[in-house]
C-alpha cells in the first residue's frame, strides 16, 4: 500500500510540474503570436527574409537584451546611439526604416521573442507547418483542456485519498478487532463506478451537444483559393470600395463575386505587384505578380495585346460563407436598408490577406445582433408606418438611447429568415 | 342538431355513421401501431430491436455528420451582363399560346430560368388574369418527355439531315394541318410556304372546334368569324350549356368580364343575372344564379322556344314544366334588359347557333354585348375541312402532310380511319415537341420550341397584338416551326428576324418595337367600330325549321365535355394540372362517367338519401365501373355521382387516355373519350343520344378530394363557414349577415345583450377571450376573398403550386388524402339534391390571431409574427401533427413521404412515391422550383404562408427606396393569378390599402370563417349573393321553418 501511495505522490507532483510549466510557456507564446502577427508579420517572418531579416535566433544575435528592447521600440533613436550591429543591419536592408513600436512593453517583446523561439526552424518546415495548422484550432480549446486535466488529476488525488481513508479505517478496524469484510478493489467499488459513469455521462453529453451544435459551422474557415487574392491589398491599402467588386450588395440577396471583366478593368493595366510582401499565415511568401498572371490565364489575356473578353473563363473560387438552405439571407436588407458595415459580419476584411470566415454564422449570432442593433428608424421612410413607436420615442416611453431594435419590429421572428 | 344548409358530401347530408366517424379523425388512415400481445421479444417490433435501431441510427448519423464539410464553389460570371443580378428576378412580357388560346403573360426569370408566369396587366383582354393552364405552362418547359432532337423514323437526326430529306420529298399536294393560328407573322410564313408548293393547302384543325358558330355567323351575317363578347356589359346572361367560365372560347377573358357584373357595390346593390341550361354539371352552371337541367338533344328546342319567347310568342315543344318555367324566366330577364343582354350556346350545331344569333339580334345584343367589329381568332377550324382531307388522303391525293399544334390521331373521333388514311401519305412531318399520338405515326419529327423559348406574336382579338419573346435559350435541339417553313420555302431569314423586321417596320423603327416588346401588348388606340351587321332572316327561318325538326331523344344521352385543367388533352401530361381537383367533381388524375343521383338509383342501386348506401358509395375510393356503349363503341369507366346533372344524361371528360410517350403523368390516368363523339356531315358532335350503360361489377379507385379535410365537432363544423343570401334578401335587409353574426356572439360576451350588433362585432375580438390582445405596430397582413367574384376555376391553386414549391404527391397518395395543396377550393351544395346551388370557397391558412395550431406545437415550430402571420418553421418541425389536428380549417399539410427528394437519404423515396412524383424530382423538372422557398422534406407540416417570401421582398423594396410600402409592392400568388380579382391582399393597418378599402366598403357582407371559435382569422370573406327570384327565397324560408 505504501508503495502505491508514494507512487501516486510522485506521479501527481510530476504531472503538476510538467503541466504548469508547459501552460506557462504556451500562454506566453500564444500572446506573442498575436502580437507578432499584428506588429511584425508585415515585414518579418521567423524563418525567411522579407522586408526585414528572418527573426529566428534574433536573441542570440543581440548581445544585450536591453539593446534589443530599445531597438524594437524606437529603432531610429537606437541607431543614433551608434550601435555597430544595428547600423550594420540598417545598411544591409537598404536603409529601410523599421516602424516604431512605442506601445510595446518589455513583456510584450518577451512574448514575441518566446513565440519566435517556439517556431521550429526552417529545416523542419513540413512537420512544423502541419503542426502550426493543427495548433490553430487546439489553441482555442486550450483552457478547457487544462481544466479537464486539472479535474482529472484532482479526481485521481481524491481517489487516492479515499483509498487511503479506507485503508486507515481498515487498520483501525483491525486494531479494534472488528472482523474485516472481503476487501473490494476500488475499480469494483459500486460507488466509484457510479461516480465515474455520471462524470463520463455529463462530460460526454456536454461534448456531444457542443460538437453537434458546431456541426456545419466553420468559423475561421480559410481555404486556399485558386488565386491568392488579398483583400488587404485591394480594400485596405488601395482603398477600393467593397461595392466596386461586390456589386449585388446594395441591390440583392447575393453580394456577388466580381466577374473576370471587373478584375480586368484594373488589371489590364496593373500587371505586377510592387507593394508590401504578401505572406500567408503559415509564413509562405506569395509572389503577387505571379498571382496576377494567374488571373490573366483565366481572362485569356496576353500582355501587350488588346483583351478579348469573350475568351474569359470564370474563376472557381472556394465558397467560404455557407448558410444552410433553410435560411434566407439578403445582403441588401442588411447593407442597404440596415446600413450595416461589411466588417460587422465579415471581420476586418480590409486587413485580411486570404479571407477567413470571421463569424460562426450560427443562429444565436444572428439573433444576438438583431436584438441589439437599431434599425434606421428615423432615416428610412419605410418605418414611418410604425406610428406608435414614433410616438413612444417622442414621449420618452421608449428609451431613445436603445432605440428601435430589429427585434422590436419583428426581426427575431421565425419567418423573417426561414420560409 | 339542425340540418346543415350547406353540404359537401352525401354522408354529411344524411349525417351517416361513416361520416360521423370520419370527421372525428384528422387523418384518413389508421396510424401504424400494431396491437401485439405475443410477448416482449416475440413482438413484431420488440423494444430491444427499437433500441438497436436507435443506437445504430445515432451512431450512423454521428459518423455521417463528422465527415468533412464538402467544398463548395462560388463561380461568378466570366463577363457579367450589366442588367442581370444573381438573386434578383427579371420579368419579361411574353404570351402564353396553346393552340388557339392566347393569354398575355409576364414571365419571372430568376437566374436564367423562367419559374413563374403572371398575367400581363397591360392587356385589356385578360387584365392580368390567368388560368390554371397558363399557370402550369411553365412546368411544361421543363418536361422530361420533351423531344430533345429531331428524328427521322424515330431515330435521332441532325437538322441538316432532316432538311435534306424533306427537301427531296416535298412536292405536289402538300397539306399543312395546324391548330388555330393567331399569329399574323406565322400566317405570312405559311402563305409563303404554300406559294412555294403549288397545290398545297392549309387546313385548320381544332380538337374541339367552333364549326357550328363559324358557319352560323357566315349564314346569319355573311362573315365566317367569331365576334368578341362583353359579359361585363350584360345585365342578363343566358347560356345554353356554354361553359364560358371554364372552357368555352376564352375563359380567362370571360371570367374577368363576368365577375365585373357579379361584384356588388353594397350601397347600391345590383348585379347581372345568369340563367344556365345545363346537361352535365359544369363550372359555369355551378356559378349560375338559376340553373335548369336539360338533355343535350333538347338544347335546340330550348333555343327555338327562347327565340319565340323573346319575340313575344308562345313557348311550344317543351314538355318539362321546370324547363318551360326556365325559358320563361330567361326570356323575361332578356327582355327587361334589352340592349344589355346576351345569349351564348355551347353547341357545335350550325342551326342552333343560327337560332341563338336570332335571339341575340332580337334582344339587341349586337353592338353592345356582342362586338362584330372586333372578331376573335381563338378558333378558326372547320371540322368538314379536315374530314375531306381524310378522304383525300385515303384516296391517295396527298403527297405530304405537316402537323403543327394539331394532334388528330388522338382527337379525331374516327381515328382508325385517319390512321389508315395517313398510311397512304408518303411524307408525314410533325412539329410536336413531344412524340404525341400523331408524331408517333410521322416519318419526321422536328420538335418546336416551348413558347417560353420562342419569338413570335399573337392576335387574339383583331387589332390586339400580344408578343412572344424568349425567356431562356432553347433547352434542347429544337427549332421554331416557322423556321422550318421559311427554310423550305427558300427564305433565308430566320423567324426571329422575321418577327423583328415585320413589327419594326409596322411600328416605325426599332426603338418603338423595343418599347412595345417590353409592354408585351399592342392595343388599338380607339376600338374598331362597324355597323351592326344585318341578320339574314331567311337563314334563321331555315335553321328554326331544321332545329324544330330535331327530335329530342327519350333514351339516355352522353355529353362529352372538356375539363378546366386538362382541356382537349393539352394539360394531360402536366402533373400540376392532373392533381388540380376538377372544380366540378373535385376528382384528380382520372376521367369517369358523371351521372345524376337519380340515375345512380336506377343504374347502380345507390339511393343517396339512404345513409348506408351513400356511405357505401362515398367512403371508399373504389367506384363502380360501368360499360358505356354508343353506336357500337364502348368505354368502361368508373361512375361518379354529381348533383346538378340531368337525370337522363351522362358526361365523360375528353383529354384523357393519352399516349405514354407524352409524359409520366398520363400513365394510367383515364381513357380517351374522343372516339365516342360522332361526325355528322363532317362536323364533330360531342353529344350522343341513345347510350346504354351496364354495371360491370368491377370497381376502380378515383382520387376524389371532395370529402378530404373535413371538420365537424361540437364547436362548429366546416359547412357553417358559408354565408350566402339572395339579392332580394340583401336589398330587403342589408344587415342580415351582421345580425346573424352578432346574434351568435352576443352570448359569449359580458354585457353582450346590451350592445348593438355593430358593438358586438367590434368588441368580440377583445372581450370574448382570456388571451391578451397584442399590438400589431406597423404591418398587419390581411386578405379578403369575394365569394361573388370567385368562380372556382383553380388558377390560384396551380399558381400556389408554382410559387411555393408545393409538391405533387401522385394518385395513390391523393387516394389516401395526402395531397399537399396549400390552397383548396371547397365546393358546397345546398338545396335540391338533383339540381343544387353550388358555392365555391377558396380556403387557405386563415392566419388566425388566436391560432389553435400554435398552442399545441410542442416545439414552437409554428407561432405568430408581429405582422399577424401564422408562421411555420420547417426546420424546427418534428412532425407530431398536433397542429393539423387542432386546425379547424384543416389547411395544414403533412409531408407523409419524401415527395420532393429533399431528404438526405435517397432510399426514402423507394416504394413511397410513384413515377410521376419521382419525375418531379428530376434535375430538369426541378429547374422550375422557386429558389426563395424552402423545399420541404419528409415529416414536416407545411401550409399557406401568405407568400411570405413576397412580403419580405416587398418590404425590402420599400426600405431600399426609403418609403412606406404601397399596395403595388405586394401581390400574393393566388391574388395575382385570379382572373376575376376575387382576392384582395395587403396591410390592414394602412388606411389607404386595397384590403382596408374592401373591408370598409363591404361591412355588410364581410364575415370570418368559423368566427364563433374566436380564432380571429386574418382572412375575411364577402358573402355570396345570388341574383335569384324572390319567390324562391320565400320557399326556402318556408322549408327552413318546416
Amino acid at each position: 500500500m505504501t508503495i502505491l501511495r508514494s507512487l501516486a505522490k510522485i506521479v501527481s507532483i510530476f504531472l503538476f510540474i510538467t503541466l504548469s510549466s508547459s501552460i506557462g510557456n504556451q500562454l506566453n507564446a500564444q500572446d506573442g503570436k498575436a502580437l507578432f502577427s499584428q506588429n511584425c508579420a508585415s515585414c518579418h517572418a521567423v524563418n525567411k527574409k522579407l522586408t526585414g531579416p528572418a527573426l529566428a535566433g534574433v536573441e542570440d544575435r543581440w548581445s544585450d537584451k536591453k539593446n534589443l528592447y530599445a531597438w524594437i521600440k524606437n529603432n531610429q533613436a537606437f541607431l543614433k546611439t551608434g550601435d555597430a550591429y544595428a547600423n550594420k543591419l540598417y545598411n544591409e536592408y537598404n536603409k529601410t526604416a523599421m516602424n516604431l513600436f512605442p506601445n510595446l512593453s518589455d513583456k510584450d517583446i518577451d512574448a514575441i521573442l518566446a513565440y519566435i523561439k517556439s517556431v521550429p526552424a526552417a529545416g523542419a518546415a513540413p512537420a512544423g507547418g502541419a503542426a502550426a495548422t493543427a495548433t490553430a484550432p487546439a489553441e482555442d480549446s486550450d483552457s478547457s483542456l487544462v481544466y479537464g486535466l486539472l479535474t482529472l488529476i484532482l479526481a485521481v488525488v481524491a481517489l487516492i485519498l479515499l483509498q487511503v481513508n479506507s485503508n486507515l479505517k481498515k487498520l483501525s478496524d483491525d486494531k479494534s478487532g472488528i472482523p474485516a469484510t472481503e476487501p473490494v478493489p476500488f475499480y469494483r467499488n459500486k460507488a466509484y463506478i457510479a461516480f465515474v459513469a455520471i462524470i463520463l455521462f455529463i462530460a460526454g453529453g456536454y461534448m456531444t451537444t457542443v460538437g453537434a451544435m458546431g456541426l456545419g459551422r466553420s468559423k475561421d474557415y480559410q481555404p486556399e483559393q485558386p488565386i491568392y487574392y488579398s483583400h488587404k491589398v485591394h480594400a485596405g491599402v488601395n482603398q477600393i470600395n467593397c461595392q466596386y467588386c461586390h456589386t449585388g450588395t446594395y441591390q440583392g440577396k447575393q453580394a456577388t463575386l466580381p466577374s473576370v471583366n471587373v478584375c480586368m478593368n484594373c488589371h489590364a493595366a496593373i500587371n505586377e505587384y510592387k507593394g508590401e510582401p504578401l505572406v500567408r499565415e503559415n509564413g509562405d511568401v506569395v509572389d503577387g505578380t505571379n498571382e496576377i498572371k494567374k488571373l490573366y490565364k483565366y481572362a485569356g489575356f496576353t500582355e501587350g495585346q488588346p483583351w478579348d473578353a469573350s475568351k474569359a473563363k470564370p474563376i472557381e473560387w472556394v465558397r467560404i460563407h455557407n448558410l444552410p438552405d433553410h435560411v434566407y439571407f439578403n445582403h441588401a436588407q442588411h447593407v442597404n436598408a440596415g446600413q450595416v458595415a461589411c466588417q460587422q459580419c465579415h471581420g476586418e476584411i480590409q486587413k485580411m490577406g486570404e479571407v477567413k470566415q470571421f463569424a460562426d454564422l450560427s443562429m444565436g449570432w444572428c439573433v444576438n445582433c438583431h436584438r441589439a442593433t437599431q434599425v434606421q428608424f428615423k432615416d428610412n421612410g419605410f418605418y414611418s408606418i410604425y406610428e406608435k413607436f414614433h410616438a413612444d420615442l417622442k414621449s420618452g416611453k421608449m428609451d431613445s438611447t436603445k432605440g428601435v431594435t430589429v427585434e422590436k419590429i419583428g426581426g427575431t421572428e421565425c419567418q423573417k429568415c426561414h420560409y | 342538431m339542425e340540418q346543415n344548409k350547406n353540404w359537401q358530401s352525401f354522408g354529411e347530408l344524411n349525417k351517416s355513421a361513416a361520416y360521423n366517424q370520419e370527421v372525428n379523425n384528422e387523418f384518413k388512415e389508421e396510424l401504424p401501431f400494431v396491437e401485439d400481445h405475443s410477448g416482449f421479444l416475440q413482438a413484431k417490433a420488440p423494444r430491444r430491436d427499437f433500441l438497436k435501431y436507435l443506437g445504430f441510427s445515432t451512431a450512423a448519423a454521428a459518423v455521417a455528420a463528422s465527415c468533412e464539410m464538402p467544398i463548395k464553389k462560388a463561380i461568378p460570371f466570366a463577363n457579367k451582363p450589366e442588367d442581370i443580378v444573381p438573386g434578383i428576378a427579371d420579368y419579361y412580357a411574353t404570351t402564353y399560346v396553346q393552340d388557339g388560346d392566347v393569354v398575355s403573360v409576364v414571365a419571372k426569370v430568376r437566374d436564367g430560368r423562367p419559374i413563374k408566369l403572371e398575367g400581363n396587366t397591360l392587356s385589356p383582354i385578360t387584365g392580368g388574369g390567368t388560368s390554371a393552364r397558363v399557370q402550369a405552362a411553365v412546368l411544361d418547359l421543363y418536361d422530361t418527355a420533351r423531344l430533345r432532337f429531331p428524328t427521322i423514323a424515330g431515330k435521332e437526326a441532325t437538322f441538316e439531315a432532316v432538311d435534306k430529306a424533306v427537301a427531296a420529298e416535298l412536292a405536289g399536294n402538300v397539306v399543312l394541318v395546324t391548330s388555330s393560328i393567331t399569329s399574323p407573322t406565322t400566317k405570312e410564313v405559311i402563305a409563303k410556304f404554300l406559294a412555294k408548293y403549288p397545290g398545297s393547302k392549309h387546313v385548320t384543325y381544332d380538337a374541339v372546334s367552333f364549326t357550328g358558330m363559324l358557319l352560323a355567323n357566315e349564314a346569319s351575317y355573311g362573315k365566317r368569324v367569331i365576334p368578341s363578347y362583353h359579359f361585363e356589359k350584360a345585365k342578363a346572361i343566358v347560356s345554353l350549356s356554354a361553359d364560358f367560365l371554364g372552357t368555352w372560347l376564352s375563359p380567362v377573358e370571360f371570367a374577368r368580364q363576368y365577375a365585373i357584373g357579379k361584384k356588388i357595390d353594397e350601397k347600391n346593390p345590383a348585379m347581372s343575372k345568369h340563367i344556365h341550361f345545363e346537361t352535365v354539371a359544369s363550372l359555369t352552371g355551378s356559378n349560375a344564379d338559376e340553373k335548369y337541367l336539360c338533355r343535350p338533344s333538347e338544347l335546340g328546342a330550348i333555343a327555338v322556344a327562347l327565340l319565340a319567347a323573346v319575340k313575344g310568342g308562345e313557348i311550344s315543344g317543351i314538355a318539362d314544366a321546370k324547363l318551360k318555367a326556365g325559358i320563361e324566366a330567361a326570356a323575361k330577364a332578356l327582355l327587361t334588359n334589352k340592349g344589355a343582354a346576351l345569349v351564348v350556346a355551347g353547341s357545335n350545331n350550325k342551326d342552333i347557333q343560327t337560332v341563338v344569333n336570332a335571339i341575340n339580334d332580337a334582344i339587341g345584343a349586337n353592338g353592345t354585348t356582342i362586338d362584330f367589329a372586333a372578331t376573335v381568332n381563338y378558333r378558326q377550324g372547320i371540322d368538314s375541312d379536315f374530314a375531306s382531307l381524310v378522304d383525300d388522303m385515303n384516296a391517295g391525293k396527298v403527297n405530304a402532310v405537316l402537323f403543327h399544334g394539331a394532334n388528330p390521331v388522338y382527337s379525331w373521333p374516327a381515328a382508325d380511319k385517319l390512321k389508315a388514311a395517313l398510311a397512304k401519305v408518303k411524307t408525314k412531318i410533325s412539329f410536336s415537341s413531344k412524340v404525341d399520338e400523331t408524331a408517333a405515326v410521322c416519318n419526321y419529327v422536328i420538335p418546336e420550341h416551348h413558347f417560353l423559348e420562342s419569338w413570335g406574336d399573337a392576335e387574339p382579338v383583331s387589332g390586339h397584338i400580344s408578343f412572344i419573346q424568349p425567356t431562356i435559350a432553347p433547352l434542347f435541339k429544337t427549332r421554331a416551326f416557322q423556321d422550318s417553313l421559311l427554310l423550305w420555302s427558300g427564305d433565308a431569314t430566320v423567324y426571329t428576324n422575321y418577327v423583328k423586321n415585320y413589327w419594326s417596320s409596322k411600328l416605325g423603327g426599332e426603338a418603338a418595337w423595343n418599347k412595345t416588346l417590353q409592354d408585351g401588348v399592342m392595343n388599338p388606340a380607339t376600338p374598331a367600330t362597324t355597323a351592326t351587321p344585318a341578320l339574314n332572316a331567311s337563314a334563321v327561318a331555315t335553321s328554326v325549321a331544321a332545329v324544330s325538326a330535331m327530335k329530342a331523344s327519350t333514351k339516355i344521352e352522353l355529353a362529352l365535355y372538356e375539363k378546366v385543367a386538362i382541356g382537349a388533352g393539352q394539360g394531360a401530361s402536366n402533373p400540376w394540372l392532373q392533381e388540380l381537383p376538377d372544380p366540378v367533381t373535385r376528382a384528380t388524375w382520372d376521367n369517369y362517367i358523371i351521372v345524376s343521383p337519380a340515375m345512380a338509383k336506377t343504374l347502380l342501386n345507390i339511393d343517396l338519401n339512404n345513409a348506408g348506401q351513400a356511405d357505401a358509395y362515398e367512403v371508399q375510393p373504389p367506384k363502380k365501373v360501368v360499360k358505356l356503349t354508343v353506336e357500337g363503341k364502348t368505354i368502361e369507366l368508373p361512375v361518379l355521382i354529381i348533383p346538378g346533372t340531368h337525370p337522363q344524361t351522362v358526361g365523360i371528360a375528353l383529354g384523357y387516355g393519352r399516349a405514354e410517350s407524352v409524359g409520366k403523368a398520363v400513365i394510367g390516368t383515364g381513357k380517351n373519350a374522343f372516339p365516342l363523339a360522332c361526325i355528322n356531315n363532317g362536323t364533330v358532335n360531342f353529344s350522343c343520344s341513345d347510350v346504354t350503360l351496364i354495371a360491370t361489377g368491377a370497381t376502380y379507385p378515383v382520387a376524389l378530394t371532395q370529402t378530404h379535410f373535413r371538420y365537424d365537432t361540437t364547436q362548429g363544423n366546416r359547412t357553417e363557414v358559408m354565408k350566402e343570401l339572395t339579392l332580394e334578401e340583401y336589398k330587403k335587409n342589408p344587415k342580415e349577415i351582421i345580425e346573424e353574426r352578432a346574434g351568435e356572439y352576443r352570448g359569449q360576451m359580458v354585457g353582450g345583450d346590451k350592445m348593438s350588433d355593430e358593438q358586438v362585432l367590434e368588441n368580440f375580438a377583445k372581450d370574448a377571450t382570456i388571451y391578451p390582445v397584442y399590438d400589431r405596430p406597423g404591418i398587419k397582413w390581411g386578405m379578403s376573398v369575394d365569394l361573388n367574384a370567385c368562380n372556382g376555376c383553380g388558377a390560384c391553386v396551380v399558381a400556389c403550386n408554382a410559387e411555393n414549391n408545393v409538391a405533387i404527391v401522385g394518385k395513390p397518395e391523393v387516394l389516401r388524402g395526402h395531397e399537399m395543396h396549400w390552397l383548396r377550393i371547397d365546393k358546397y351544395f345546398s338545396g335540391d339534391m338533383e339540381n343544387p346551388k353550388v358555392v365555391f370557397q377558396p380556403l387557405m391558412c386563415q392566419h388566425c390571431d388566436n391560432a389553435p395550431c400554435e398552442n399545441v406545437c410542442p416545439v414552437a415550430a409554428t407561432n405568430h409574427s408581429s405582422e399577424g402571420l401564422n408562421q411555420m418553421t420547417y426546420n424546427r418541425c418534428i412532425g407530431t401533427r398536433y397542429c393539423a389536428n387542432n386546425c379547424p380549417f384543416k389547411v395544414r399539410r403533412f409531408n407523409w413521404a419524401d415527395y420532393t427528394g429533399a431528404d438526405s437519404f435517397p432510399d426514402n423515396q423507394v416504394g413511397e412515391v410513384n413515377d410521376v412524383v419521382l419525375n418531379m424530382n428530376d434535375d430538369l423538372t426541378r429547374m422550375v422550383l422557386n429558389p426563395d422557398v424552402t423545399v420541404r422534406s419528409r415529416g414536416v407540416i407545411e401550409k399557406c404562408s401568405f407568400c411570405v417570401q413576397r412580403l419580405q421582398a416587398a418590404k425590402l423594396d420599400a426600405k431600399k427606396d426609403s418609403r412606406p410600402m404601397v399596395d403595388s409592392d405586394i401581390k400574393v400568388a393566388c391574388q395575382q393569378s385570379c382572373p376575376t380579382n376575387a382576392i384582395s391582399f395587403g396591410n390592414a393597418n394602412d388606411k389607404h390599402s386595397a384590403i382596408t378599402k374592401v373591408r370598409v366598403e363591404n361591412p355588410n357582407r364581410s364575415f370570418y370563417v368559423l368566427e364563433q371559435l374566436h380564432v380571429l382569422p386574418n382572412v375575411t370573406y364577402l358573402a355570396k349573393v345570388r341574383n335569384t327570384e324572390a319567390s324562391e327565397h320565400a320557399e326556402k324560408t318556408e322549408a327552413k321553418k318546416a
